[in-house]
């Protein structure tokens, strides 16, 4: 039994330790946000935040997530930033099939928290692992630009 | 796995994806075919209630509390089509779009048929074009009958009535909202004149209007089908013979059944599935098999040989798909030939959504839950896996997590089906990426030889061979008589330039081992290509400006000549660069649009590449919305840019070698400046837009690389030649 805590709440998992955490999300407590695209840590769409880092899910261990604070893309919206990058997309209309796009927010977002004037080498450092088939990555630079420049 | 039959004739179906495709023909041809679709027709009979099956009713309901629900007859993959037909049905219904809902439509050839595709599908940019007269003309219809039954009840002439917001308005004041008249309405002859607005008279068509799909898409709330649950279903995963055409000989599952969470293990006759809790414990269980394969007689087959092939195949004369005067003689007589061989490579689709599909089979029934470009393909090959009749399946289409083509094609339906029919629980079939990559339908590589004839300055003319699989082929079964591939011919059959004597050629080359599929830009992408980058080099032999050049040749074409010139001024053609650096640029009309792209790049080192510009116009006629528009041709170049530049699929030992996107890498944010998409203002009909910046940007691109560096491509992907982008 692994006790998580994601978006604020507590909960308890009885999966083996090495079952990715995107698993456990998606399969086990049904928090389908947060996307499957390659599993190797190669397309971003599973990207969460772990205290505050966005990290892929799809190679994290599950036993490597207790004790650390998980934020994923259902509650991202309740962050000032996550607001605002949730605003700014629609804004921009940026979305097109929108699968890849749950990722691209929680890598916006940690960016923008850590460094909220990013420019844009900052933002192509932060985005460059997450990737968009429909490659909406035009709007999803003038969105965060819009945002870090409020 | 067969696949099901189709229900129109093949004759009829092959017409319709020949047109499907859309070159020049299609401003001819629209009219008269949307006017004598299934879908049109089925606007005449309808009723207006909730219930009604029929009529406009098969788009348009209004309901009691006089919310609009518009039944899509397109599916929504990102393209923005939901949004455009919403504003198509609200502009003439005078209702806003937030008080429009819109629902896939189910599987039914007969209401929701494709004009062009001529069976119910998205795909070909057709769905603007096809929708256009027909989705009004449902929106107006309904309008008219609202205004008649409050006219009637009022006992006023409709002529003083008029609509606005889901409110008719009446004399003196009188009003009555939607849903109050819903049921008088109904009651109504349907009219047969119904007068569509003027462009001029637009309220919502040309506006930038939010997209109706995706608020709940940046929350997390949208459900994709990798996404969804019913109940008691389980996942499933499957390991399918690494070899296309092998076989399942026997597997050793004792491992696999003990992995915790692993329900089932199920054989199919070329894949084994493993059933589990989740997804995680499927892969568990899939990795503890012990499969023997027969690996069948594509086993041997590398891609070598089947590229040796095609460069064999281009040079036979195969079958003639165009001929205008004497091409034969020209080359004789010319003063000069030039000859020029092109190749693009086999590329899969990899949407970031693998291939994945809910089904739930019962003895009596069967319930698919999946996102499908073709719903009734799909309901066919459930009935035909499971034995049912067709109208006990039922199809619940879903959003799409991307498909480029992928998703005209339903062998994962067809899988998920037969693993279904194994158990009585439903699952959820989720293809690993590899999964996905090594088992999908690939876009054809082809190889084109092209000779141009000249008479002093002057091109006489060209023979084109070009030599590839038929898509067209796989998908309908056969092709015409002719034999000729409309599809691969297509755009290079009507090139823009101004010649008296050309001959294009098709020859059939089917590979070995590695099915073949629709693609993004289908037969225009790959005959653009070709001819943008042939005329590309026919200029710089004449030492002439590429743009000049095109310009002088496309005599009768002011819609390409317009685009061209307008790029060349937003691109700032004219101004010169640097050494080491270059512009590229390509024209073409594809699905009924002109589009004109250029790449600006520099060249760091030998082989580094940094693009700097990418600027595209477009005219597509009458723009439904011009976000959607400018960002289809953003997304679609960057698309085609990064196949262009990276992507090949290559087979060793009758295997895909390219398993996931360490090894078939895609263009990242960090790689790519945005692109500058200009709309030419325009009041001719919608040509298409999804597929168009996708067909454009190879040529642009090849084209910038030799003027940057002097360098000549003429095979796919760049990376072949060394190239890396800084």
């Amino acid at each position: 039994m692994h006790t998580l805590s994601i978006n604020g709440n507590e909960q308890q998992v009885d999966v083996p330790g090495d079952m990715p955490l995107l698993w456990v999300l998606r399969d086990v407590l049904g928090m389908t946000g947060t996307k499957f695209g390659c599993g190797i840590a190669q397309c971003g769409v599973c990207t969460v935040h772990l205290d505050g880092k966005a990290v892929r899910s799809c190679v994290l261990p599950i036993s490597s997530a207790v004790g650390h604070e998980i934020s994923t893309i259902e509650a991202i919206g309740e962050t000032e930033v996550g607001q605002k990058v949730q605003a700014s997309w629609l804004e921009h209309e940026v979305v097109q099939c929108g699968y890849c796009q749950s990722g691209q927010i929680m890598s916006a977002v940690a960016l923008l928290e850590k460094q909220p004037d990013a420019d844009d080498a900052a933002i192509d450092a932060a985005m460059a692992g997450n990737l968009c088939r429909c490659a909406t990555y035009t709007r999803i630079r003038a969105a965060i630009k819009s945002v870090s420049q409020a | 796995m067969e696949k099901p039959r189709f229900k129109s004739s093949r004759r009829r179906f092959l017409q319709g994806s020949t047109l499907a495709m859309g070159g020049l023909v299609l401003s001819t041809w629209l009219p008269p075919l949307i006017a004598r679709s299934a879908a049109a027709d089925a606007v005449a009979p309808g009723r207006l209630g909730e219930q009604s099956p029929t009529g406009y009713g098969a788009f348009v309901r209004v309901g009691h509390d006089g919310r609009v629900t518009v039944i899509s007859p397109k599916i929504e993959m990102g393209q923005g089509t939901h949004t455009g037909i919403a504003m198509m049905v609200a502009e003439e219904l005078e209702v806003s779009l937030d008080q429009v809902e819109v629902v896939d439509a189910p599987p039914n050839h007969k209401l929701y048929s494709d004009a062009l595709l001529e069976f119910q599908g998205t795909g070909g940019s057709t769905a603007t074009r096809v929708t256009w007269e027909p989705l009004r003309q449902a929106g107006a219809t309904a309008r008219i009958l609202l205004i008649q039954a409050a006219a009637l009840g009022w006992k006023v002439a409709p002529s003083q009535c008029h609509a606005e917001n889901a409110v008719v308005f009446g004399p003196n004041g009188l009003r009555a909202g939607y849903g109050e008249l819903v049921d008088a309405a109904s009651a109504l002859p349907v009219p047969t004149d119904v007068p569509l607005k003027k462009p001029e008279q637009f309220k919502l068509i040309g506006k930038p209007l939010q997209r109706v799909d995706t608020p709940n898409k940046v929350n997390g709330k949208t459900k994709f089908t990798i996404d969804l649950s019913v109940p008691d279903m389980q996942i499933a995963s499957t390991l399918t013979c690494p070899v296309h055409g092998g076989t399942l000989r026997s597997v050793d599952d004792s491992a696999a059944r003990k992995v915790p969470g692993v329900r089932d293990v199920v054989k199919l006759d070329n894949a084994v599935a493993v059933i589990a809790s989740n997804y995680w414990a499927c892969q568990q269980g899939l990795n503890a098999l012990k499969i023997d394969w027969d690996l069948g007689a594509n086993a041997s087959i590398n891609s070598a040989e089947l590229e040796q092939a095609l460069q064999d195949a281009s040079s036979r004369d195969g079958v003639i798909a165009h001929k205008t005067g004497d091409i034969s003689a020209s080359l004789k007589s010319a003063s000069s030939q030039f000859e020029a061989v092109y190749e693009q490579a086999f590329l899969s689709h990899s949407p970031l959504e693998p291939m994945t599909c809910v089904v739930h089979v019962r003895p009596d029934a069967c319930d698919l839950w999946v996102g499908t470009q073709v719903p009734v393909f799909a309901q066919q090959t459930a009935a035909q896996v499971t034995g049912l009749a067709p109208e006990t399946i039922t199809v619940h289409n879903q959003l799409i997590g991307g498909a480029f083509g992928r998703r005209l094609d339903f062998d994962f339906i067809t899988q998920a089906v037969a693993i279904a029919k194994q158990v009585s629980y439903p699952i959820k079939l989720i293809w690993s990426r590899e999964e996905d990559m090594t088992h999908d339908m690939y876009r054809p590589h082809y190889v084109d030889r092209i000779t141009a004839a000249f008479e002093g300055d002057k091109l006489l003319g060209w023979q084109h061979r070009i030599a590839g699989a038929s898509v067209l082929a796989r998908y309908a079964g056969s092709l015409p008589e002719n034999g000729v591939d409309a599809d691969a011919v297509e755009v290079a059959i009507e090139p823009l330039y101004a010649m008296d004597n050309l001959q294009v050629h098709y020859i059939r080359e089917e590979p070995k081992a590695i099915p073949v599929s629709w693609w993004r830009g289908v037969g225009p992408l790959r005959s653009t290509y070709v001819l943008e980058s042939f005329i590309d080099e026919l200029a710089h032999n004449a030492k002439a400006d590429p743009l000049e050049y095109r310009l002088k040749l496309m005599q009768g074409q002011p819609r390409a000549q317009a685009v061209l010139k307008m790029l060349a001024e937003k691109a700032d053609w004219k101004t010169p660069l640097p050494a080491g650096q270059g512009r590229g640029l390509s024209v073409s009309a594809v699905f009924g649009s002109f589009v004109a792209s250029m790449v600006e790049l520099e060249m760091q080192g030998d082989k580094g590449v940094r693009i700097k510009r990418l600027v595209s116009v477009i005219d597509c006629g009458l723009v439904t919305n011009p976000t959607s528009v400018m960002a289809q041709i953003e997304g679609g170049t960057l698309f085609g840019l990064s196949a262009a530049f990276f992507n090949e699929i290559l087979l060793e030992q009758g295997q895909v070698q390219q398993t996931n996107f360490h090894n078939y890498r895609q263009i990242r944010i960090s790689e790519v400046p945005g692109v500058e998409v200009h709309l030419m203002p325009s009041l001719e009909l919608p040509g298409g837009v999804g597929e168009a910046g996708t067909a454009l940007i190879a040529p642009a691109l090849v084209n910038a690389l030799h003027a940057a560096s002097g360098e000549r491509v003429r095979r796919l992907p760049l990376t072949r030649a060394g190239y890396y982008i800084v």
